[in-house]
């Protein structure tokens, strides 16, 4: 054991940064590091649609509706991807519908997160009635499956993009309190958590400055997958008319607006789905990349 | 046992009383006044409002109205709906057979798909088999059912002809239900040929509401296989020379099953939430979408009583899954 030991060069001894060595273990795994690339090329995308789109999302080409994309018969590279029932092309359309994805996703993750983890450090740190009420209130709405609360919510506060994403963020929020208040617990007992109780760090210093960081990693990688659930309920939400409102070129009302041509036009259906499981599918990837660099517990599963 | 069992049993009883609370005031929250969206076109004098208003108990205090509407849930009464003037409890229980018939092909597709493929990734870890299966896993994992959907009807009912595009059974055929079920009802029947239809009607929403749960079991058996197969009894089994099936099959798998089952236990909620979207694109006559009409005809007993409906449906499972487990695995008794 001595001479392994001894036989490590000097300057490894040394811990590497804590971003060095999450990235060693995260690009060992090559559906992570596609994931990646995937999801940078999305976010360059909903970055640059207004440059890359050769139209606007909503002019109509009267002349060309319902044109099938250039490699089939009757389309022309004019439009590449073809148009849809009202002349407005598909291409231009679906890289400004990146552009709503990746905002949907991230106002719902910051609202999740924020309020979730707020309320999570809350019942984990108050313990008590407290604890006991707001983890009562968690199971209550885990009890309805979330995309029904969220229909019903949309429909209270009414339908529009806003709105939905304020219901997905709020279906959210259990899996948000659970994981948080759970890893709060675990680091309470730590022997360090005791030290700077005892030199005297207050409530807040201890929540926010003490635990919160070392909680860090499962909140982490529940904000990646649930970037992804929150494209895809969203979409499912303007694909049942409770969404984004047409004419928006949102990729789940995409759908829902083509849905009456599915049996002529192949183009207008495919084509927003793809991107939609394109897109989810990138950030699953990248999420199980997150979990297995982060946790080395699970690591190798 | 016993004590497990009252503590699980008590925890019951606030959700509950939660879950009513919330299904109630939510619709109290929505815009527009029920009884003005009752009137329909029609519209209705200041006199006869204010009839309604008393007749329903709207004009008295909110906790008042809940507690009515609280021991009314627990006689059975759910109200009645404001279109069909039917109960709730009736109009409910006309369709559930529907969803239970398509929720469990569904279940019986993803779990007799997904069992193997999870077994048979974990034996070739790290091989050609367990990353094209696992691969497909991910993408049935981050797929968007609707559009999945969609694609599915362009393929088999458009392109192919194979499968008709919405329904529960072709319009030739005509009997009484007996169970609901489809499939049985068919049967009992006795006319040639509905048999085959209704399960025509069945095969695509059961492939497009299996779809999710199939990749979560495939992965999940896959993970509980892995971790099972490392164990010592496992080695011991192959070391005494018994067949790898054997080994795999029966030590290994019927011990992996346990988290297996909770996971499919857990997985009704997500059903029903995919039961949603898949009978609203099949015009499927069952619970979702039931749910989604009266959501947008503003049918406010409907979305109250279906909502607490489906809640308490996907606590009393969750609350079985958590006894079977209890009885299962002694460590949780405790804990």
């Amino acid at each position: 054991m001595t001479d392994v030991i001894a036989a490590i060069p000097e300057e490894n001894i040394e811990r590497p940064s804590r971003l060095r060595e999450f990235w060693t273990y995260f690009k060992e795994n090559r559906g992570a590091v596609i994931g990646l690339y995937v999801f940078a090329f999305f976010v360059l995308v909903a970055i640059l649609a207004d440059v890359l789109a050769p139209y606007p999302p909503n002019e109509q080409f009267r002349q060309h509706l319902l044109q099938p994309p250039f490699w089939q018969e009757g389309g022309t590279t004019e439009f590449l991807l073809g148009t849809d029932a009202v002349g407005r092309d598909m291409l231009s359309r679906l890289l400004h519908g990146a552009r709503y994805s990746f905002f949907i996703g991230l106002v719902v993750v910051v609202i999740a997160t924020l309020g979730g983890v707020m309320t999570g450090l809350i019942a984990g740190f108050a313990g008590g009635w407290v604890d006991t009420v707001i983890m009562r209130l968690m199971d209550i709405m885990l009890a309805f499956p979330s995309l029904l609360l969220a229909l019903v919510l949309v429909a209270i506060l009414g339908p529009s993009l806003l709105n939905a994403m304020i219901a997905i963020a709020i279906v959210l929020q259990p899996h948000y309190v659970r994981l948080t208040r759970a890893s709060v617990m675990t680091e309470l007992t730590k022997d360090y958590v005791t030290s700077a109780r005892v030199v005297g760090a207050g409530k807040a210093r201890l929540m926010f400055k003490t635990v919160l960081p070392n909680c860090m990693s499962p909140i982490l990688v529940q904000a990646a997958l649930s970037f992804s659930t929150a494209i895809l309920d969203v979409a499912a939400l303007g694909f049942l008319g409770m969404g984004a409102q047409p004419p928006t070129p949102e990729w789940g009302t995409m759908l829902a607006e083509a849905r009456e041509f599915i049996l002529r036009a192949w183009w207008v259906v495919t084509f927003p789905g793809l991107a939609i499981l394109i897109t989810v599918l990138a950030i699953n990837l990248l999420g199980d990349g997150l979990r297995d660099a982060l946790d080395p517990k699970l690591k190798r599963s | 046992m016993f004590r497990f069992l009252l503590t699980r049993l008590l925890t019951f009883i606030p959700t509950f009383i939660g879950v009513t609370l919330i299904s109630f005031s939510f619709i109290r929250l929505l815009p527009g006044d029920p009884i003005v969206v009752m009137a329909g076109e029609r519209g209705l004098t200041e006199e006869r409002y204010q009839e309604l208003m008393q007749q329903f108990g709207f004009d008295r205090p909110f906790l008042v109205q809940y507690w009515d509407y609280l021991t009314g849930v627990l006689q059975g009464d759910l109200g009645d709906s404001f279109v069909t003037k039917r109960p709730v409890w009736d109009e409910f229980f006309a369709l559930f057979p529907a969803t239970l018939e398509l929720s469990i092909c569904a279940m019986i597709f993803a779990v007799s798909l997904g069992l193997p493929a999870g077994v048979i990734a974990a034996v070739n870890r790290g091989k050609f088999f367990d990353r094209a299966l696992m691969s497909t896993a991910l993408i049935g994992y981050s797929m968007p059912i609707f559009w999945w959907a969609l694609l599915l009807i362009i393929v088999f009912s458009g392109n192919l002809g194979w499968t008709p595009v919405s329904g529960r059974i072709s319009l030739l055929y005509y009997f009484d239900d007996v169970t609901g079920f489809m499939l049985i009802d068919s049967l009992l029947s006795g006319q040639k040929g509905a048999f085959a239809s209704a399960v025509h009607h069945l095969v695509l929403p059961t492939i497009v509401l299996g779809t999710i749960p199939l990749a979560v079991i495939a992965r999940q058996t896959r993970s509980a296989m892995l971790e099972v197969l490392s164990e010592d009894y496992v080695r011991t089994a192959r070391a005494k020379g018994l067949a790898p099936m054997r080994v795999n099959g029966l030590h290994a798998l019927r011990n992996a099953l346990i988290p297996v089952v909770t996971v499919i236990g857990l997985s009704v909620g997500t059903l029903l939430a995919g039961a949603i979207l898949t009978e609203t694109i099949f015009s499927w006559p069952g619970i979702g979408k039931w749910m989604v009409d009266s959501i947008f005809r503003r049918d406010y007993p409907v979305v109250q009583g279906g909502l607490l409906l489906v809640a308490v449906m996907v606590m009393i499972v969750n609350l079985l899954v958590d006894v079977l487990y209890g009885l299962i695995n002694p460590r949780i008794r405790k804990g």
